[in-house]
């Protein structure tokens, strides 16, 4: 649909050989990277592939090891995100970067605010900029504060922001993981726009039908090294996944649930789960020996369902839980562990592990009495024993058991957490992003490591935002949309377009129930 | 390139899995603690002071400085577990007088002493459990709860005072003596000259107690998870909000314990005692690496750390060293000694 770019126009980046180390990881081994002028360019690669480390590298967050970059013909480099800006390079980072009690208007001029002459915030030509970029994306309010705005709203402010730094190179790093269909359609309409009036894009993301229908080109890193660039007409959607897998894809993923695996024997019935603002009425069954996923966008309250479950979080939850037939009720985590229901953290370096403290206190951490004597003093050699066995079961590859978690690398600290919930022999594991940011191997682990335990009859219940994961690895997937339960596919209708059409188009009863909902939210 | 940069890869990773951890590793892990660099600095710092002053390294002046800091190093116990997680209390230097001021007009009033102590102990831990509350119910921070009841408590002793030291030569021989008495034996009828004070063996005790504590228990662990990383504890099944409240009471609590010994050391109760003792404190468990943003520290790092600021104290007034210069110097030594270790760390990492 679009003008296939030129091999002829000049080249706006030229990323020659860039190299970076972080500690012991090779992040990046001398890669190479070409921007034309007006094209769209897709990058792609598995987490860990790298595709971070070079963006930050070129917004100046991070200074390469080696190598060059060439930005119009001319060399440079570039020491901080401001002198990326001067160099017309704008960003859209994945993580929303906002500050919450500040207007919206604010947010967006926030880079310039560095380079204004005046002695005074001239408010009112603030928001009259403000609006007339919005004018363009989504008619938002400039004066609203950005706390209380939707994760999509936020990401049209995200958006709005790059769009006003006057840029040659746009970097979108997944805007869309937060955005319906509708508004990623007006994304791509603003991206085709602005490709026009000559600027560069480059576009990571991890969905394959976004990248045919809005990219010319494709770069595909692999473990930090670059392994592919092409026209995307040049190429099919398994010429990308096997290049970014860098084998075939079968074996990735653990086999699922043979047939005569299947039964109705339920572990975990959910029953009406409400919560004052952020889900309604949400059931639904975890059997046994399948592994059940919950997929959405981000800020459809997936987590936010398991953490009222598990105890965690939760303002006026109501419904019935039943754990194995009887009910479960957990107003504290701490309850919720006693009765074998445990919680992984999408947030591993936040929540999920204690970095500074050995590995072996961090398998032990979620049941101290499991490596206790009678007297309440903890027994190092049966703690050291307990984090070697599960080091083991999990094949991690670490140092010293008494090494600071932060010495490992990040699919083995996810593996340090998961052995902390295999500790406590859970009956139901929730899994929130289990691989985010972890290396293709260890993510390839950790999949057999729960089907394992999927077979072994362990609740398994798996959250993420990486549709090729959860249609690899689960057995049925629910789709979570705005706070209540969108749709449940399996089988043979497990594919992207099925999910994503389930997360994001709302038909009329929901438009009705999402009404009630943002009433309940913000009343009048 | 590739294939090759891979390799090296996994040799590094080998390395460090077959890692030796023989009797050298030992020594390599004692002679990275902290707690031996401090050591080190005392040990020089005790060699020069000898030949310095000839006063230094006598029992006498040993004692008198092991008086002076035995007190203060109960509540350094209190404060390090605070501190560890996550935590930090202004108020200790008046919750200590207010003990004292307490159990003396209890006393005054006609109370048992024994019982008077407990009760000022008991209110001392009232006191942390009020913080614990505003901080993990109200949602306040520590160090904002505890200024302002650091300033309550002052005014609480002067207002039970009426700003006068409190006169207790009354207390019974047996009560005095914790705070005033020796153990061991007197050679050469010079009275108690080789003995130890009851308050350093007290000390000793309690060091040595929780010391271990921190160390061993699975309770104690608990404060070092939720100071390492709060919501990874929560995630941990962790009570954390229990964790810092009890903390919090506990540091209150050794305030009340230190404040009942001071009392009987000195059989006063002098409202303005403690003036500033809130950041010795703290200074000497940072020292001791303790970290302010909680998760690390150890309880004899803290003491070292106390040692270290009293034997300096102590060298500067033996050395004739103006009184106005002592607060530069001690405050310089606290910047250098936690940047070198901050300068240390970032290297080792």
């Amino acid at each position: 649909m679009s003008i296939r770019s030129d091999a002829s126009k000049p080249l706006v980046l030229d990323i020659r050989d860039v190299s970076k180390a972080f500690g012991g990881t090779q992040a990046l081994k001398s890669v190479n990277f070409q921007l034309r002028h007006g094209e769209i360019h897709a990058l792609a690669g598995e987490n860990g592939a790298g595709k971070s480390t070079l963006m930050n590298i070129i917004d100046g967050i991070h200074q390469p090891d080696g190598g060059e970059i060439r930005i119009n013909g001319s060399r440079v480099t570039v020491p901080s995100p401001a002198e990326a800006q001067e160099l017309g390079v704008g960003f859209v980072h994945q993580e929303i970067a906002l500050c919450p009690d500040v207007s919206v208007a604010e947010n967006i001029f926030m880079a310039k605010t560095n380079t204004m002459k005046d002695w005074f915030m001239d408010y009112r030509a603030l928001y009259k900029k403000a609006t007339e970029v919005f004018a363009r994306l989504s008619p938002l309010d400039p004066e609203m504060l950005v706390g209380g705005m939707s994760i999509s709203n936020q990401q049209l402010v995200e958006i709005a922001k790059a769009l006003t730094l006057d840029c040659q190179i746009l970097v979108l790093d997944e805007p869309t993981a937060a955005l319906t269909e509708k508004e990623a359609q007006v994304l791509f309409n603003i991206m085709h726009d602005l490709k026009d009036q000559g600027m560069s894009i480059i576009y990571i993301s991890h969905r394959m039908a976004e990248i045919f229908e809005h990219c010319d080109r494709v770069t595909v890193f692999r473990d930090g090294a670059h392994v592919l660039t092409d026209d995307v007409s040049n190429l099919t959607q398994q010429d990308i996944i096997n290049s970014m897998v860098g084998r075939v894809i079968d074996r990735l993923y653990p086999n699922k649930q043979a047939d005569c695996e299947k039964t109705d024997d339920v572990i975990l019935q959910v029953h009406g789960l409400s919560e004052r603002t952020r889900f309604r009425d949400i059931s639904f069954d975890l059997r046994r020996r399948e592994i059940l996923g919950f997929a959405g966008l981000i800020g459809a309250g997936r987590s936010e369902i398991i953490k009222a479950i598990c105890g965690l979080e939760g303002d006026g939850v109501s419904g019935n839980v039943m754990l194995n037939g009887q009910i479960f009720e957990a107003p504290d985590y701490t309850r919720a562990v006693e009765q074998g229901v445990v919680y992984l953290s999408e947030d591993r370096k936040g929540e999920g592990v204690f970095l500074a403290l050995p590995i072996s206190q961090n398998i032990s951490a979620l049941k101290l009495e499991q490596v206790c004597n009678g007297w309440g003093l903890v027994d190092k050699p049966r703690e050291a024993r307990q984090a070697r066995a599960f080091g083991d079961r999990l094949n991690l590859k670490r140092g010293h058991i008494t090494h600071p978690v932060s010495s490992l690398s990040g699919g083995n600290q996810q593996k340090v957490a998961l052995a902390k919930m295999l500790s406590v022999n859970p009956k139901v594991i929730f899994l929130d992003e289990p691989t985010r940011g972890v290396d293709v191997g260890a993510k390839s682990e950790i999949h057999c490591i729960l089907r394992d335990l999927a077979r072994e009859g362990v609740g398994i219940l798996v959250i993420s935002s990486e549709l090729p994961e959860l249609i690899g690895l689960c057995d049925r997937v629910l789709v979570i949309r705005e706070g209540h339960l969108g749709g449940e596919v399996s089988g043979d209708d497990l594919t992207e377009e099925n999910i994503m059409h389930l997360a994001s188009i709302p038909t009329e009863t929901d438009a009705m129930r999402n009404k009630n909902l943002q009433m309940a939210m913000c009343p009048p | 390139m590739e294939t090759m940069s891979v390799e090296t890869g996994l040799v590094e990773e080998e390395y460090r899995m077959k890692r030796p951890t023989g009797p050298i590793d030992h020594l390599k892990s004692i002679l990275k603690a902290r707690e031996t660099g401090l050591i080190l600095i005392i040990m020089v710092l005790f060699i020069v002071m000898s030949f310095a002053s000839p006063h230094f390294l006598t029992w006498a002046n040993m004692r008198v400085m092991f008086m002076a800091f035995a007190i203060e190093g109960i509540v350094v116990v209190g404060m390090t577990v605070l501190l560890i997680s996550g935590g930090i209390d202004l108020s200790v230097g008046s919750v200590v007088t207010l003990s004292m001021v307490l159990a003396g007009w209890l006393f005054l009033s006609g109370m048992d002493p024994w019982l008077a102590s407990l009760c000022a102990i008991a209110a001392c831990a009232g006191i942390g459990a009020l913080m614990g509350f505003w901080v993990t119910r109200i949602g306040l921070h520590h160090f904002i709860v505890s200024l302002a009841v650091m300033v309550i408590a002052r005014g609480v002793s002067l207002l039970i005072t009426e700003g006068r030291p409190l006169g207790l030569f009354t207390l019974p021989a047996e009560f005095k003596f914790i705070g005033q008495g020796a153990l061991g034996p007197s050679i050469f009828g010079f009275e108690d000259s080789w003995s130890v004070p009851v308050v350093i063996v007290f000390f000793l005790f309690v060091v040595a107690l929780f010391d271990f504590l921190m160390r061993r228990s699975a309770m104690f662990r608990k404060v070092f998870y939720t100071g390492s990383n709060e919501k990874a504890a929560a995630y941990s099944g962790i009570r954390t909000k229990k964790v810092i409240f009890l903390s919090t009471v506990f540091c209150s609590a050794m305030c009340g314990v230190a404040g009942i010994l001071n009392m009987a050391r000195f059989a006063s109760a002098p409202p303005y005692f403690g003036l500033g003792m809130e950041l010795n404190i703290i200074a000497a468990a940072v020292i001791g690496g303790a970290s302010l943003n909680g998760g690390s520290g150890t309880v004899f790092g803290a003491i070292l750390g106390a040692v270290l600021l009293s034997t300096v104290a102590s060298s500067l007034s033996l050395l004739d060293v103006s009184v106005y210069w002592q607060g530069i110097i001690s405050g310089s030594i606290l910047l250098f000694a936690v940047s070198a270790d901050h300068y240390l760390h970032k290297k080792r990492l």
